[in-house]
This record gives C-alpha cells, sequence and structure tokens, in this order.
C-alpha cells in the first residue's frame, strides 16, 4: 500500500524502458519529442494518450512522467517541459513564478473530469456519506474518530476510523483540502500515502479504512461511497452521467497547463486531446470525458 | 641508474594515489555534511522557524494553508520506537546467532550458516518493505487487535531482520577474538561448554559486543525505504507497538522530491538530514571507540 515514491520510479522506469525498447526501432524517424510531466491522478490517462498518439502522428515522440501535480508545474516553470498534468488548479503564486521566470502565462486547458471518489473496505456496511462527515473525520479537532458514530458496525470488531490520506505534494491531497475541508488542515495521523494505487491497495487490506481518490483507481478490492452535499439531500455515485449532470458534490477538471499559448505539435496535441479520439480514451481509462462538443461544465 | 629513478617515481605516484584515496572517503564525508548543513542554514534568519518548534512539537503541516508548521518530534519519537523495538529483537536473535557459529556449531555448517547471514544482508531494502507490505502487515491483521497492519511493530521486525546479519557477523568477529587459551583454561578448570560462553567469552568480548549493536543500530536507524513502506507514515506518537508511524528518514524521503527548492519546507528536510546525521555519527562514534578499547586490552 505504501509503495512511495522510489518503487513508483522503479516501476514508472520499467514501463519507460519497455516502451522505449519497444519504440526503438520507430524512434528514429520521429524528429520532435513532447514532453509530459506531473499529475499522479492523471498518469495512466497520459500514458494511454501518448501510446495512441504515436499512431496519429508519427513524427512525434510523446515522453511522459508522474511525480505530482505540483512536480509538473515546477517543471514547466523551469521551462523542462512542454506540458504540464495539473489535477487542481494552478496556483497564483505559480503563475507568477512562471511569468517572472519565462515572461509567458501559463495557459489552462479542461481535458476531462474527475469525480474524487471516496473509498471504504469492501465488508463496511457503510454506503453513503455527507461532506460534512467526511470533513469531520479528516480535518483537525474533527468529531468523528469511531465507525460507531456513523452507526454501522465493522466486522472484525475494528470500530476506529482508520484515515487514508496522501502525501502533500499531491493534487487530490490539495483538492480535497480546499473543498471538503474548506481549506482547513488535516487532522495529523493519517496513513499518508504516495499514490492514488497505495491508497486503494491499503483500504483493500484494512477493514477499518477510509480514502479518497480520482475515481478511476476505483477496484472490487473497495466499495466505493455515494456522497451526498449535506445530511437529508440525495447522495450520488461517481458516474460520468453524475459528473456531467453536476450532481456529485466533489468532482474537478482535469487540467493540462502550457508556458503561454501553445503552437505547432503541442497545439495539435492538445486538440487531438479533446477530440472525440482522445476523449474516449478518457472514458476507457474510467474519467468523465468533455461533454458533447468539448464544452466545459461549469464547476 | 635510470630504472632506479624510474621506479622511485613509480613508487611515489603509487603512494600518492593510494592516499588520495584514503583522504577522500573523509572529504567526500565532510564534504556531504557540510552541504547539508549549507542548505538548512538559511532557517537561521528565518521568522517562520523556531529550533524549539522543531524539536519539540509535533506540528507537522508544510504546507498548511492557514499557518505551517515544522515540528518533528513525532517523527523523532517514530525513529526511535522502531529502531529500539528493533533492537529487542535482533539484538537476542544476533547474539544467540554469533555465539552458536563461533562456539557450538561444526566448520562445516559454521560456513554455510555464514554465508546465508550474509546473504539476508544483500537483500535490497525495498525488498524488505515489499515483505512488510504484503506478508508481515497481513500477519500482524490476522493476529493482533491492530487496526491496520503497517505500523512500528510491522516496522521493527523489517529492521531487527536487516541488522541481524550485522550483529551476527561483528560478534562473531568479537568472539574469535578471544584467544583460545582463554577457552582452554576454563574447560581445564571443569566448566561446561555453556560456561565457557557465558562467564568467560560474553565479558572478554564486551566492548566488541557492545560495537556489534551499536552498529545494527545506526544500520537501523538510518535505513529508509523498508520503513516508508511498512511504518504506516502517519504523524502519531505512538502509544503502542500497533500504532502507525512516520520515521524521519521516510519523511525525507517522501517529501524532498517535492519541496520546492530553498523553501523553508526543503530547509527543514535538510535540517532533518543533520539531526539524523548526527544521531548516526554518535552512534558510530562510540562503537568505534568501543572497539578500539577491545584492540587495546
Amino acid at each position: 500500500m505504501t509503495s512511495f515514491r522510489r518503487r513508483d520510479a522503479v516501476w514508472y522506469l520499467v514501463v519507460l524502458s519497455s516502451l522505449a525498447a519497444g519504440c526503438s526501432a520507430s524512434r528514429g524517424r520521429r524528429a520532435e519529442t513532447l514532453r509530459i510531466r506531473g499529475s499522479d491522478t492523471m498518469l495512466m490517462l497520459a500514458q494511454a494518450w501518448a501510446e495512441s498518439y504515436a499512431k496519429v502522428d508519427l513524427n512525434v515522440a510523446v515522453e511522459v512522467s508522474g511525480g505530482g501535480s505540483g512536480q509538473g508545474i515546477a517543471a514547466l516553470v523551469k521551462g523542462t517541459i512542454d506540458i504540464a498534468n495539473c489535477s487542481r488548479n494552478l496556483k497564483p503564486e505559480e503563475g507568477a513564478q512562471a511569468r517572472a521566470n519565462t515572461g509567458k502565462d501559463p495557459k489552462e486547458f479542461v481535458v476531462g473530469y474527475d469525480a474524487l471518489a471516496v473509498f471504504v473496505h469492501r465488508d463496511n456496511p457503510l454506503e453513503e456519506i455527507t461532506i460534512n462527515e467526511l470533513a469531520q473525520i479528516y480535518q483537525v479537532g474533527g468529531n468523528l474518530s469511531r465507525w460507531s458514530q456513523l452507526g454501522v458496525r465493522i466486522p472484525a470488531g475494528r470500530d476506529r476510523i482508520v484515515r487514508v490520506n496522501r502525501q502533500s505534494s499531491s493534487g487530490t491531497y490539495e483538492f480535497f483540502r480546499d473543498h471538503v475541508l474548506s481549506k482547513r488542515d488535516f487532522q495529523l495521523g493519517s496513513l499518508d500515502m504516495n499514490g492514488s494505487k497505495e491508497v486503494v491497495e491499503l483500504i483493500a487490506s484494512t477493514p477499518g479504512a477510509i480514502g479518497y481518490s480520482g475515481m478511476a483507481f476505483a477496484t472490487p478490492a473497495v466499495k466505493v461511497l455515494r456522497v451526498s452535499a449535506a445530511k437529508g439531500k440525495p447522495s450520488f455515485a461517481p458516474t460520468i452521467a453524475n459528473v456531467h449532470s453536476n450532481d456529485y458534490p466533489v468532482s474537478r477538471s482535469l487540467l493540462i497547463y502550457t508556458l503561454g499559448e501553445p503552437r505547432g505539435k503541442v497545439q495539435k496535441y492538445i486538440a487531438w486531446l479533446r477530440s472525440t479520439e482522445g476523449q474516449k480514451i478518457v472514458t476507457d481509462i474510467g474519467y468523465v470525458p468533455l461533454s458533447a462538443g468539448g464544452k466545459a461544465l461549469a464547476n | 641508474m635510470k630504472g632506479r629513478r624510474w621506479r622511485k617515481l613509480r613508487e611515489t605516484a603509487i603512494e600518492s594515489l593510494i592516499r588520495v584515496c584514503g583522504i577522500s572517503a573523509t572529504i567526500f564525508v565532510v564534504g556531504i555534511f557540510l552541504f547539508v548543513c549549507r542548505e538548512a542554514l538559511p532557517l537561521w534568519n528565518n521568522d517562520g522557524f523556531h529550533i524549539t518548534e522543531f524539536l519539540f512539537s509535533e506540528q507537522w503541516y508544510p504546507t498548511s494553508d492557514i499557518t505551517k508548521r515544522y515540528g518533528v518530534l513525532a517523527m523523532i519519537a517514530g525513529t526511535f520506537g522502531v529502531t529500539l523495538l528493533a533492537m529487542v529483537m535482533a539484538v537476542p536473535l544476533g547474539m544467540g546467532a554469533a555465539i552458536y557459529i563461533s562456539e557450538f556449531c561444526a566448520p562445516r555448517p559454521r560456513e554455510i550458516l555464514k554465508v546465508l547471514v550474509e546473504l539476508l544482508a544483500a537483500i535490497p531494502s525495498v525488498v524488505w518493505g515489499f515483505a512488510g507490505l504484503t506478508i508481515i502487515s497481513r500477519l500482524i491483521v490476522r493476529f493482533t487487535n491492530a487496526d491496520v497492519g503497517v505500523n512500528l511493530l510491522n516496522g521493527a521486525v523489517l529492521l531487527a531482520l536487516m541488522s541481524v546479519p550485522i550483529i551476527v557477523s561483528l560478534a562473531e568477529d568479537a568472539f574469535k577474538a578471544v584467544p583460545d587459551s582463554y577457552r582452554e583454561a576454563a574447560l581445564a578448570l571443569g566448566a561446561t561448554r555453556w560456561q565457557v560462553t557465558w562467564r568467560v567469552l560474553l565479558p572478554a568480548a564486551r566492548n566488541g559486543l557492545i560495537a556489534a549493536v551499536l552498529l545494527g543500530f545506526g544500520r537501523a536507524i538510518g535505513e529508509t525505504m523498508a520503513v516508508l513502506m511498512a511504518t504506516g507514515h502517519a504523524i502519531n506518537i505512538p502509544g503502542s507497538v500497533l500504532d502507525p508511524v512516520r520515521t524521519l528518514t521516510a519523511n525525507i524521503a517522501a517529501e524532498l522530491g517535492e519541496a520546492p527548492e530553498r523553501s523553508t519546507h526543503y530547509q527543514v528536510l535538510f535540517l532533518t538530514g543533520v539531526l539524523l546525521f548526527l544521531i548516526t555519527f554518535l552512534v558510530n562514534l562510540s562503537a568505534g571507540l568501543m572497539i578500539r578499547r577491545e584492540r587495546r586490552q
């Protein structure tokens, strides 16, 4: 569950080197490279895009790496990459830094949506949860620490709520803090995982655990809760329809950033991401595509 | 005449090359220490940082939206908790193994055992971490009432297994350094083998054994990857061995990559490195002194 950076790095290396081995024959022909970095939430998606794009444009090789939204933006500001993946909005200070460093404004593109899914162990009888209950579980001074307070009994007699969280560079962590905790601090003592996959794996093996991540990370080993905006209001599952109708209370845009107005290969790539073909891959990976016509949702 | 001068020149060249090799280790250690200190140094003039908060507060909020706080007390507690529990398990196990290998074992199985123990030291720490994550954590959830399988106990078991090889080989050396005349004299006086071990060998090899334990401790306290994977990475002053914790090393590994360069968060992580450096330096220094005292005797 806790793989962490180095294990992730090893894994990416394996993936990248096998990709490299696969492409080495065609690599010589590809004249240009697109370098992309950032969000862990979007890594699977970005890799699937890169793989398919290899067949669309034979002149461009797309290189993708993860590391977290914050690292992607940092690399963009330094000018070492062409596109940064980001699962949260750019912070004002990051924009200012980019202007100071490069003289260009970061430009934002919505390339899909995600419903922030809340998971519990599959044996947990709980079916739904409110935003306020989530905040009371996670925030400093929150008053929910036992499952019995939510009216459920965990098999195996474990009553304490085990809070599974992300490490602080994660865009998902910051999104959760800003939108569920209203920017208040997390309570210390949560298990801070390095990636969304580790969150899901830890919850799958821990009866009393609760956690969150992008919806594409859901597996049959964990139960996905329905989320309601407040007590007494209807609750919704994180599905494509509920995100498009804006009913799911914690949905967010999956974003990419470029430095200044994109041109040439970058522009062409972004247009392809937002095309029907690119958006089909969003659905395949498990996220929410832009609605028909590529319109941005009010959010 | 010419040949001799050439040979002398060669001798000098080789000698200075070896001298450079010898000194370079010192230069590297000092260099790394100075570099780490330099990165942490700007903290002295930083109003948002207080050394008392750093050492005595458990509030670690390096990216808070309200007030950023940098207290590592919980991680100091986590580091020492995991390491001390590991030593409680590793010292009896390692000493027992060393006594068996050096005193009771027949020569042929002894060689096999020594190779196997050294093999234990060759397992990469990420593999240990993986074992903790998948095997030990499940056992802990099944056989205890722990809420979560990645916790202090899990990390301590891994660290114990990782430091046992060091303790065994150093302790075995210490026993071997005891002159055979001690054993022969004791046996001649009618002592049993157990009495020889307990009353003669242990006191005679004492300093070497303490050094073995201290170096095992140093190995355990500096370990990063396995504890990162197996302790749960939760900021928490442990109240029981089944609580998840975070160690100083794991915190640096997890956060240094994403802390913006030259930010307070970045500098505090380097200060954590200085703290770790001082702890391991003290441990290794005392181990070195113990070994020297033993040699002199």
